[in-house]
């Protein structure tokens, strides 16, 4: 399972890149958001996977998966969250000023 | 805290309160009244350990700051430290009374500049009195940084505020370069103290960093001390106040170079490396000053070149007098000793002479409105008391009795004479250019000198070349230049008073293999006719001569190309490296994001790809692996699906679903991998998200449904294989690892601990509590992100929306 985790997360990785790497904005934006959730399976497949019940105390079980990657990645999906609405609404106000979505037209001034 | 402590300090703190005082009496009172008491109380503190310093012996004191790294301030005086804090301070006090009268109150910024001069003040102080070799190159570049801003005082003039860039650049390149030599001294002795340094020779001697340390360290105080080829900074400063000429760039800041030297003397002196560095620059810099200086038609840019070649004679006698510690307190040691005792000597009368020729060529200025030789002439019937200052600082400068001057320079003679002498690091053949060369740049000297006060001061008074009426200085102008003057004169006839208080105990701080009431030194005026007398009346002689002449070979000088002097060469370069490196940047700098995500993937790639194969890190194991069901296999190829469609799909809508399916397909895995809060969060997160997404696409009516296919591109591809795949053999090989055990046995304790049964959530809400503060910060700046640029409008940006 591990395995196959990783190649999954290195073929969400792969498409995320592509996704950033194209001109359109909203097309970054995707790219960001699948990036970000191929790292959170990494850390969760780093962790060991279904190696024992959720890690709740009140299940009278043996052991449980660890409790610490999925602290992070809470976390991690909180600011995700955050970083991708923030981007959307930037690429929102950006296309309503400059009339475009795309990067290559909203160079800096050469001057700068 | 002591007082020492406190002498430094004070300075700043004043600096601080200049503001509140300045908004209090301006423009009643002149600012310069308040800042001249603080110079005074150091001064007559540090008075007071005038008796302690005589005996030889020092006072130590330190401050705890950072104990922890053995950064304290630890303070010092011995001879050398007072001496330079005494005409730091003393100096500081005439420079003040001057400025009060030469800086108008009405149209100056006095503020900023009294806060400058403070700050300088202090550093100074701190550099001359610190023991631990960081807090002084602390200082050290405090100073440089003061200077800067003081040399830029005038900013709405183009050339202060490049000759201030030009003297920042070199004196903060030269600064770094000792810093670095720090460095290193510090790795070979193992201690911060330059007193510990110092008992630590032999191991710095014998280190096989001994020369990089001391190219190092001398890079620093050259371009401190303007030694050639740094030397170009100094006339460039010139177009500061003169207050600020007088003080920073010849009494004191540029002296700084030469109290490095000298500090340093114990620790490389006696090694071949440094003595024909010292004293090899030094005596060049002297000819090359000397001749400059002859050649200048602006009076203070004349001084600078003066100073220049001052530099560097004390600069040499502190190379030459380095010999000592080559032979040890022997007969010949001695006699080297005389040069270092002449440097201090010289140092402190050149303090007193051209301080006070500053102040006058700064009088010049202010009374006539120009500065240009040419223009100027006649003014010993108008400014007599001027004259009579200029009269013995240039005397002085020339080295003529009875002034101060005359005395130093016979001992700078009779040092070069010596040198010959030594048989050692190959001086027996080329010694015998020390005395020829000083000899040439002294009669140089006594040209500029006569140069400085005839071509002034006698001659005819030309009206019609200036621009007002002409008459005597304010007194207060005049006072502080006639009182150094007046110890131009006094030093000449009481050396030795000077010598047992002030010169002595310095002596002694260079060479602690002397001891003070051991030491035999006596300055006296006539030596019977000896070579050194000899050669000052061959100096008057040629000087003359070539004084009287003056008109028909300074053309000859004038003559060489320009483009081929030190400051066209630095500004040329200094041209060019911008425009290169401009050029450099712009060819990555493109301001295209997708390069720039190239750079950074690229990056990542190699870095990670790369230390993973040197340090053999690739490793597949799946042993451990958990079995795989049709139900996971069925989740893993539906991410695939919907993460292609993303990529593959022309349409908007489409991307936006099929962004959710990974989203909530992602959701399953956190169900099937046991991490219910995950799912939960996730969930909801992924919701929101979708509605934003649609939400922000449905106000946007002129952007079409249909976002094109997207363009394939090579470079795309390769990069984002590339970062696939990392991640994957990543990925594997960190299975495949395992280094330590886990820690999470110990959240087992949740319970206990905080209470929780739930461990996630005990980790985020108790164990990592302030992590998760951050994170709700991150969400609210975030938030109000949002809502700012949902909601507001920028000025202009209105405008361009109704485009």
């Amino acid at each position: 399972m591990e395995t196959i985790m990783a190649c999954l997360v290195g073929l969400l990785f792969t498409i995320g890149t592509y996704l950033v790497l194209s001109r359109q904005m909203l097309r970054i934006i995707f790219g960001l958001s699948i990036i970000s959730h191929a790292v959170n399976l990494l850390i969760l497949t780093s962790g060991g996977l279904k190696t024992g019940s959720a890690p709740l105390l009140d299940e009278k079980m043996a052991g449980f998966t660890d409790p610490l990657p999925q602290a992070l990645i809470l976390t991690a999906i909180v600011i995700n969250f955050a970083v991708t609405a923030l981007l959307l609404v930037l690429s929102y106000r950006s296309y309503q000023i400059f009339k475009t979505d795309d990067m290559e037209r909203l160079r800096g001034n050469p001057d700068e | 805290m002591n007082s020492l402590h406190m002498l430094i300090f004070i300075p700043f703190v004043f600096a601080m309160a200049i503001p509140l005082l300045y908004k209090l009496f301006h423009p009643k009172i002149h600012l310069g009244w308040f800042v001249l008491l603080i110079p005074l109380v150091i001064f007559l503190h540090l008075f007071r350990y005038i008796p302690l310093v005589a005996k030889g012996d020092h006072l130590t004191t330190s401050l705890a700051w950072l104990p922890s790294v053995e950064m304290n301030l630890d303070f010092y005086i011995d001879g050398l430290a007072l001496l330079f804090g005494l005409l730091i301070s003393g100096i500081g006090v005439l420079v003040i009374i001057y400025s009060i009268f030469y800086l108008s109150k009405h149209r100056e910024e006095l503020h900023k500049f009294y806060m400058y001069l403070m700050m300088f003040m202090g550093a100074m102080l701190g550099l001359v009195f610190s023991d631990n070799i960081f807090i002084l190159y602390g200082f050290w570049e405090l100073t440089s940084i003061s200077s800067f801003l003081l040399i830029a005082f005038w900013y709405e003039r183009k050339s202060s505020r490049d000759g201030a860039m030009k003297s920042l650049l070199i004196t903060v390149f030269g600064g770094l370069c000792m810093f670095a030599g720090m460095i290193m001294l510090t790795l070979i002795t193992d201690t911060y103290s330059i007193r510990e340094m110092i008992l630590n020779v032999e191991f710095v001697q014998a280190h096989k960093l001994f020369i990089p340390v001391i190219i190092c360290i001398l890079l620093g105080a050259f371009t401190k001390s303007a030694q050639f080829p740094f030397s170009i900074w100094l006339p460039g400063a010139m177009e500061a106040p003169t207050p600020v000429s007088a003080y920073l760039h010849s009494a004191t800041m540029v002296k700084a170079g030469i109290y490095l030297v000298a500090r340093f003397t114990p620790v490389f002196g006696g090694s071949s490396v440094w003595f024909w560095l010292v004293s090899g620059i030094g005596i060049i810099t002297l000819l090359y000053g000397s001749i400059t200086a002859v050649r200048q038609t602006d009076l203070k840019a004349l001084l600078a070149y003066s100073t220049i070649s001052q530099l560097g004679l004390i600069m040499s006698l502190l190379g030459i007098g380095s010999l000592t510690f080559y032979f040890g307190p022997s007969e010949h040691g001695v006699t080297y000793s005389m040069a270092i005792f002449a440097a201090i000597f010289h140092l402190f009368n050149h303090s007193m002479f051209k301080g006070s020729l500053f102040m006058v060529v700064g009088i010049i200025d202010h009374e006539t409105g120009t500065r240009d030789i040419r223009r100027l002439g006649g003014l010993m019937q108008l400014m007599p008391v001027s004259f009579t200052v200029a009269l013995i600082g240039g005397f002085s400068m020339a080295g003529l009795p009875p002034f101060n001057g005359f005395l130093s320079k016979e001992m700078f003679f009779k040092a070069v004479n010596d040198v010959r002498v030594a048989e050692i690091f190959h001086l027996e053949t080329l010694g015998m250019l020390f005395p020829l060369l000083a000899w040439i740049a002294s009669i140089f000297t006594f040209v500029y000198s006569m140069i400085l006060v005839f071509k002034t001061f006698s001659g005819k008074y030309r009206q019609e070349k200036l621009n007002r009426d002409v008459h005597e200085a304010p007194f207060g102008m005049l006072i502080p230049s006639v009182i150094l003057a007046f110890f131009v004169v006094v030093i000449f006839f009481f050396p030795n008073v000077f010598s047992k208080y002030l010169l002595k105990p310095a002596f002694v701080a260079i060479l602690p293999m002397f001891t003070i009431d051991k030491v035999d030194i006596k300055i006296s005026a006539w030596h019977g006719w000896n070579t050194e007398l000899l050669m000052t009346i061959g100096v008057v002689i040629m000087g003359s001569l070539l004084f009287i002449t003056v008109k028909r070979w300074v053309p000859l000088l004038k003559q060489y190309p320009q483009w081929l002097t030190l400051n066209n060469l630095f500004e040329k370069s200094l041209e060019k490296v911008e425009r290169y490196s401009l050029t450099i940047t712009n060819r990555y700098m493109t301001g295209s994001i997708r390069h720039y995500f190239i750079y950074i993937f690229s990056f990542f790639v190699i870095v990670l790809a790369g230390s993973l194969l040197l340090l053999h890190g690739i490793q597949f194991d799946v042993s451990e692996d958990n079995v795989i069901c049709i139900y996971d296999m069925g989740l893993v190829l539906g991410v695939m699906i919907a993460a292609l469609t993303v990529l593959f799909t022309s349409n908007r809508m489409t991307a936006i679903v099929a962004l959710s399916v990974v989203g909530y397909l992602v959701t399953m895995f956190f169900v099937i991998f046991r991490a219910p809060d995950l799912a939960l969060t996730q969930m909801v997160v992924e919701t929101v998200t979708t509605v934003l997404f649609l939400l922000c696409f449905y106000h946007l009516p002129k952007l079409q449904k249909n976002i094109g296919r997207i363009k394939f591109k090579l470079t795309n591809l390769i990069v984002s294989v590339a970062t696939g795949l990392t991640i994957t053999i990543l990925a594997l090989s960190s299975n495949s690892h395992k280094l330590f055990e886990p820690i999470s046995y110990f959240f087992e304790n949740a319970y206990e601990l905080a209470g929780a049964k739930n461990i996630v959530n005990a980790i985020l809400v108790d164990f990592r509590g302030f992590d998760t503060m951050l994170e709700i910060s991150v969400l609210c700046i975030a938030g109000l992100g949002v809502y700012t640029l949902a909601r507001f409008r920028m000025k202009g940006s209105d405008h361009n929306e109704a485009e």
